[in-house]
């Protein structure tokens, strides 16, 4: 693009590069200016929050944080974090077993219907989740499950998430079939090669399905907030909004150091597998 | 999507019994394998999408056995309704407002990031985590925060808070998807990586320039990955929930200008009890999407180009 040589200068100073950089670090600025001022807001003192327009804090008020730990609605923060985790846990186990067990039937194995089931499949990607929302509702009301953590776990052993299986089923498809036909061979029934020589290479792919479910589950509210309703049965995500009803400017440390606390597993997580994760929406065009 | 599942080296020597008995216990290995995709597909969501069609016929509260109306809620949703409407008409703009925004920000960033040599591993996750972060409670509380009365956008613009004013709640609410571009960047950039540097030296030789090799070989080359993100953008753009209710704490306000269509049917379906109602909005936006994404697909045949081994 910015091939102009001159020959006096032995190295030209590529000024297209340089305003390119320049620009995307200036992007860049803007992008991270809301999670700068979350993170600055977390540790302002109330008086500050309304009065000043700075975004750095004058004086550091950690006591936002102490606030912040002594949870919403007499539920502390501790139980609002193993409740989180407890879903988004259940849920990556959830996901990663029943989709790479669909996963498999559709990319190797032969039975009848296969065609029209996993069109129907693919199709379910698509499926706008309002649509099932209110009968899967009445569906678990009548099992008595709501207010529970039922509603939000036990779709996920059930490869309800059609995403994932067609992740999987994508991955699978890559792998060479030569080991399984020799274990055949020799003998090997579906369910050993499975275990054996399917399940083990399709690691990354597993690996894509459980960072991903984490993500989403944890930032996940519209269920949460159908089904949930007891206090100390709330995850972060819910406490954070029964501080918006309540939201009053004084409260507004409190809350914004429960929002950090609230991220930070996912920051962790994106710093700790952004290979994985931008790779994986990369190759299968998966949205965020 | 083509299916090559005919195992290849199947020995012709094998006895057919012995054969048929393979195949039908392949067959119920497969079955097994399926059971719980089997089970969450038919009582999940099968029956969940007939149920819900039957109460959109429906009087239903979740106490009383549903009552058959007939056509009621489906007339009253379209002639006597403004707050339907004026949801239809919010998502829609929202729509219309975020989906290219987003998708022209996210082909930019892949343009710029794409002929970079240094940095460009840092930039694109770095553009790439706002996705990632964009759809929790606490960014859609800054966004709040940021938007509102004596927040930083007023401060700069001196617009006055744009969560309190109708013509521009919406647009904050926009912003933040817009911000999270970084998904569809990172698959334009993907795809444009695959067009082969023979088409661009190609259409050097013929003296073509930057912008005409952008519009010849570029576009087209690309159209099938921006068909595929428009898509995917479009339905979830659709459905959007959790910006709408936190820009607004909940309310849809001011004057219902963020009453996004998913947060009507909450507010109809789980506070006031018409679940009803509300399933005959979830099947109109069900077909609504079909419909959508149905044109969507039609017009890409005249302008998404599937090279011959670039299928996807």
């Amino acid at each position: 693009m910015t091939s102009v040589s001159t020959a006096a200068a032995r190295k030209p100073v590529r000024w297209g590069r340089v305003a390119l950089h320049l620009g995307c670090l200036a992007a860049l600025l803007v992008m991270l200016y809301p999670l700068a001022w979350l993170l600055a807001t977390s540790l302002k003192p109330a008086d500050e929050v309304i009065a000043s327009l700075d975004l750095l804090p004058r004086h550091l008020e950690w006591s936002n944080y102490e606030t912040a730990f002594e949870g919403v609605n007499d539920v502390s923060i501790w139980r609002l974090l193993s409740n989180s985790l407890l879903i988004a846990g259940g849920a990556v186990l959830g996901n990663v077993i029943s989709c790479s067990l669909a996963a498999y039937a559709f990319a190797r194995l032969r039975f009848r219907f296969r065609g029209p089931m996993f069109a129907f499949m693919i199709a379910t990607i698509m499926l706008p989740h309002h649509a099932i929302l209110i009968p899967q509702y009445i569906i678990f009301n009548k099992l008595g499950m709501v207010n529970t953590y039922w509603p939000l776990i036990l779709p996920k052993f059930l490869a309800t998430e059609a995403f994932f299986v067609f992740l999987i089923v994508q991955f699978m498809r890559g792998l060479p079939r030569e080991l399984e036909e020799a274990a055949r061979i020799d003998g090997c029934g579906p369910f050993r090669s499975f275990f054996q020589i399917v399940l083990p290479l399709t690691r990354p792919a597993l690996i894509t399905t459980a960072i991903f479910t984490f993500i989403w589950t944890w930032n996940d509210f519209f269920t949460q907030l159908i089904y949930l309703f007891d206090p100390d049965k709330f995850t972060l995500t819910l406490a954070l909004r029964s501080f918006v009803d309540a939201s009053s400017q004084s409260a507004f440390g409190p809350m914004f150091a429960m929002s950090v606390i609230a991220l930070l597993p996912i920051v962790l997580f994106f710093l700790a597998f952004q290979r994985f994760l931008v790779e994986g929406m990369a190759s299968s065009g998966l949205k965020g | 999507m083509t299916t090559t599942a005919i195992p290849t080296g199947e020995k012709p020597a094998t006895a057919p019994t012995t054969r048929r008995r393979a195949k039908r216990e392949r067959q119920g290995a497969a079955w097994v394998f399926l059971s719980p995709w089997v089970l969450g597909a038919s009582v999940l969501t099968l029956l969940p999408m007939a149920v819900s069609l039957y109460l959109s016929f429906t009087d239903y509260n979740l106490f009383d056995p549903p009552h058959w109306v007939g056509l009621r809620n489906y007339t009253q949703m379209f002639t006597e309704d403004p707050r339907y409407w004026r949801s239809v008409t919010t998502t829609l703009m929202y729509v219309v407002i975020a989906v290219p925004l987003q998708l022209a920000l996210a082909l930019v960033v892949a343009l710029a990031l794409k002929s970079m040599k240094r940095g460009k591993a840092f930039y694109r996750s770095a553009f790439y985590a706002p996705s990632l972060l964009g759809a929790s409670m606490s960014i859609a509380l800054v966004w709040r925060a940021v938007f509102n009365d004596g927040g930083t956008v007023d401060n700069l613009l001196g617009t006055g808070g744009w969560v309190n004013r109708p013509g521009w709640a919406l647009l904050a609410v926009a912003l933040l998807t817009v911000w999270q571009f970084g998904a569809p960047m990172v698959i334009f950039l993907a795809g444009l990586q695959q067009i082969p540097a023979e088409l661009y030296e190609a259409a050097a030789v013929d003296g073509a320039g930057t912008w005409r090799q952008f519009l010849s070989v570029t576009v087209p080359m690309l159209s099938p990955v921006l068909f595929f993100n428009l898509v995917l953008q479009t339905i979830q753009a659709f459905q959007v929930f959790t910006p709408a209710f936190a820009v607004s704490a909940g309310k849809g306000g001011p004057a219902d200008s963020t009453l996004v269509y998913t947060m009507y049917l909450y507010d109809r379906g789980f506070v006031a009890s018409h679940m009803g109602y509300a399933s005959a909005m979830a099947w109109v936006l069900l077909l609504v999407i079909g419909i959508v994404t149905a044109v969507l697909f039609r017009t890409s045949r005249s302008w998404v180009f599937y090279a011959s081994e670039g299928e996807r």
